[in-house]
């Protein structure tokens, strides 16, 4: 049974994937990796490590992707035309994903009624990847927190209105 | 500092105010049940009172027609023998109407006016439109005892057109060059 | 397999259950928020239809579906019809985590009163929660007007921006608690309520969580009197429904989150415990209503402004103080 989500759940993945980078619309291709993402969370629910599903769909599904949204809306980078064609031909590919996932979804949810019981082999809880976040891992943790610090500083110095006699 | 506390202050005295609204007596006049009484001077529906005789107030001067800024009176003109006009027909349409009273202003003889009838909704738009005998009452309105034929007179009986250096009254179809 | 088709008779049981009562309960807060609001305003507030307006959310539904169903020329069809229904779906699943009262004992099997417990419940209704941005940005992106698209980038930067207060302020909840089960959760809350425990992490809570529900002293995204109605000013006839019956079971979603993380969930004395769930739900969907009578809308830089240089560094120094707290007293 999980082997053959895990296919499933990867050609989900992959269809969507391709469909995103042949995608004309940006908004369109948005779409497309946000259902990728979705099979990917399944896939992590589905390999024992539900706290890492829960992040791809919060941070790659809902922030990150909605950035990237909210960059091609203020350009306006959409095309204004409707592409031709009938609608299914654009949405089918959509529509049929979208049910396959759901489908997964059901199937995983009626194997694990209780949901925190043991799935596969392997259960990863969410107090473990604490404890080996900030525990084994906490130098390399914090060191990449410095990182994204120090990218935050270098974004602000970089977008910080000009002060009279610079960028001349 | 301060202005931190008068910030505060300002958000948590609105929910105050509001609770207390919540439990006052809404000020609603739920209209078909309960019905509001209009002042006496209210203006609603227009009607064509009557002299202290019972006659027709109405000379026919065009003058609410003229000062209806939406246009919605129309009338025909006559003369009885005795050189007394009236209207022949007398038509307000209700549906333009917009209720200002510059009809009532403008009446030399007090004959129309306004009264405090609000309720005259229709579905049927042409309902809307009041022919002479709906809008006449057997009443003189706001003034009972004006007359405006006592101070003025009724006209001359002589037919138009009949004095010494009277032209015929204009046909106004036949002056089409 | 038997055991797992009870197992699955259950869940769908359950599910039947909380979709009927939750979206009856999402008409009747359309009603009761107007009816609430007009005699906050002296008004009577709908009472034409049924006794005292009874029988307006039905006559409602009814007009929202006979309406005309127009789609904007030039919109993007697809993506235009099917985001409604994104906003209604991602408000409806929350519930599928919330715990509403203790597991029940029947014919000699305890059934958790919960659809699905999982052990990452919080994370999943936070999930959802950023999902919702979704139906607000396509919906608003594929009608092709500027209003629209305008509330749409109100709405996105507004959810984004206010769901990292609203993490940060569950942090000391699920420090208390242990583990990121709503369960577990309210278990945790037996002796007092997580709300004397951390007062500032609530007051963070509700503040960002009505940002996060777009409700009247957040609601930029649809500003009727700046923007016409925000995202949703091209729908019509059922779709915009869909918006309020997302905007109605998000509040209700609200309530319950509220309850479970900050008011106790179902513990409470005297009363059957579901009945204090509910009771609390509905008291806190009150507060929210109230809030839409007594609150002005602030201008869209003082709410991000007072998201990122105030909520934000408040959290932050709520979860570090509270984590003090913990290990102080350990």
């Amino acid at each position: 049974m999980t082997t053959v989500l895990f296919y499933i759940l990867g050609f989900i993945m992959l269809t969507a994937t391709l469909l995103c980078i042949t995608r004309r619309n940006p908004v369109h291709a948005v779409i497309y990796l946000v259902a990728g993402f979705f099979a990917l969370a399944l896939m992590f629910y589905l390999l024992g490590a539900p706290l890492a599903a829960a992040w791809q769909i919060i941070v790659y599904a809902g922030a990150i992707m909605v950035l990237f949204l909210f960059i091609i809306m203020m350009l306006g980078l959409a095309p204004q035309e409707t592409p031709e064609g009938p609608g299914w031909r654009r949405w089918g590919p959509l529509v049929l994903l979208s049910a396959s996932l759901m489908v997964c979804t059901v199937l995983l949810i009626m194997q694990d009624p209780a949901a925190g019981k043991e799935i596969g082999d392997f259960y990863l809880a969410p107090q473990a990847v604490g404890e080996s976040l900030f525990g084994r891992y906490v130098l390399a943790v914090e060191m990449v927190s410095f990182q994204l610090l120090f990218a935050t500083i270098g974004a602000y110095l970089l977008g910080r209105p000009l002060s009279k006699g610079e960028g001349q | 500092m301060r202005n931190f506390w008068r910030d505060i202050k300002g958000t948590l005295q609105p929910f105050w105010i509001t609770l207390g609204y919540l439990f006052k007596k809404p000020v609603t006049i739920q209209y078909p049940e309960e019905k509001r009484t209009p002042p006496p001077r209210y203006r609603a529906r227009l009607v064509l009172t009557r002299d202290p005789n019972g006659g027709e107030r109405c000379v026919a001067c065009q003058l609410c027609s003229a000062a209806c800024p939406v246009d919605c009176i129309s009338m025909q003109a006559a003369e009885d023998e005795d050189g007394r006009r009236y209207a022949a027909w007398f038509r307000i349409n209700f549906s333009r109407c917009i209720f200002c009273g510059l009809c009532t202003e403008a009446c030399p003889t007090l004959a129309i006016q306004t009264t405090a009838d609000y309720e005259i909704c229709n579905r049927e738009v042409l309902n809307l439109v009041y022919e002479k005998q709906d809008l006449l009452i057997e009443s003189g309105g706001k003034d009972t005892e004006y007359n405006f034929y006592k101070h003025s007179g009724i006209g001359v009986a002589q037919v138009r057109g009949e004095g010494e250096e009277e032209h015929g009254p204009v046909d106004p179809k036949s002056l089409m060059p | 397999m038997n055991e797992m088709l009870i197992s699955l008779a259950l869940i769908l049981v359950k599910l039947g259950l909380i979709f009927g009562v939750v979206l009856t309960m999402a008409a009747y807060l359309v009603l009761a928020e107007r009816k609430i609001l007009g005699r906050m305003q002296l008004r009577y507030g709908p009472n034409r239809i049924g006794p005292g307006g009874m029988i307006e959310p039905m006559c409602d539904v009814i007009k929202l579906i006979t309406k005309e169903d127009f789609i904007p020329d030039r919109a993007d069809k697809w993506v235009f019809l099917f985001a409604p229904g994104l906003t209604a779906l991602t408000a409806l699943l929350s519930f599928a985590v919330v715990p509403f009262a203790p597991p029940l004992t029947l014919f000699g099997r305890e059934i958790p009163m919960v659809v699905c417990d999982l052990n990452i419940g919080l994370l999943y209704i936070f999930g959802l929660s950023s999902l919702a941005v979704y139906g607000v940005v396509l919906g608003g992106w594929a009608s092709n007007s500027k209003y629209s698209l305008l509330g749409a980038m109100r709405g996105l930067a507004q959810l984004l921006s206010y769901e990292l207060a609203l993490g940060l302020a569950l942090v000391p909840v699920v420090m208390s608690a242990k583990s990121f089960s709503l369960t577990e959760i309210v278990m945790a809350q037996s002796t007092w309520p997580n709300i004397l425990q951390h007062p500032l992490a609530f007051i963070i809570f509700m503040i960002s969580v009505t940002a996060e529900s777009k409700r009247t002293p957040f609601d930029m995204p649809e500003a009727e009197n700046e923007i016409v109605a925000g995202f949703h000013t091209e729908y019509s006839g059922m779709r915009l429904g869909l918006f309020f019956v997302g905007e109605y079971s998000n509040l209700i979603v609200i309530g319950a989150m509220t309850t479970v993380f900050f008011l106790g969930g179902w513990h409470g004395p005297f009363l059957p415990p579901v009945v204090w769930f509910i009771m609390k739900v509905l008291f806190v969907a009150f507060i929210f209503i109230w809030m839409r009578g007594s609150m002005p809308r602030p201008r869209y830089d003082q709410l991000m402004h007072f998201g990122w240089k105030v909520l934000i560094p408040l959290a932050l120094l709520n979860v570090v103080v509270s984590g003090a707290i913990r290990i102080a007293l350990n």
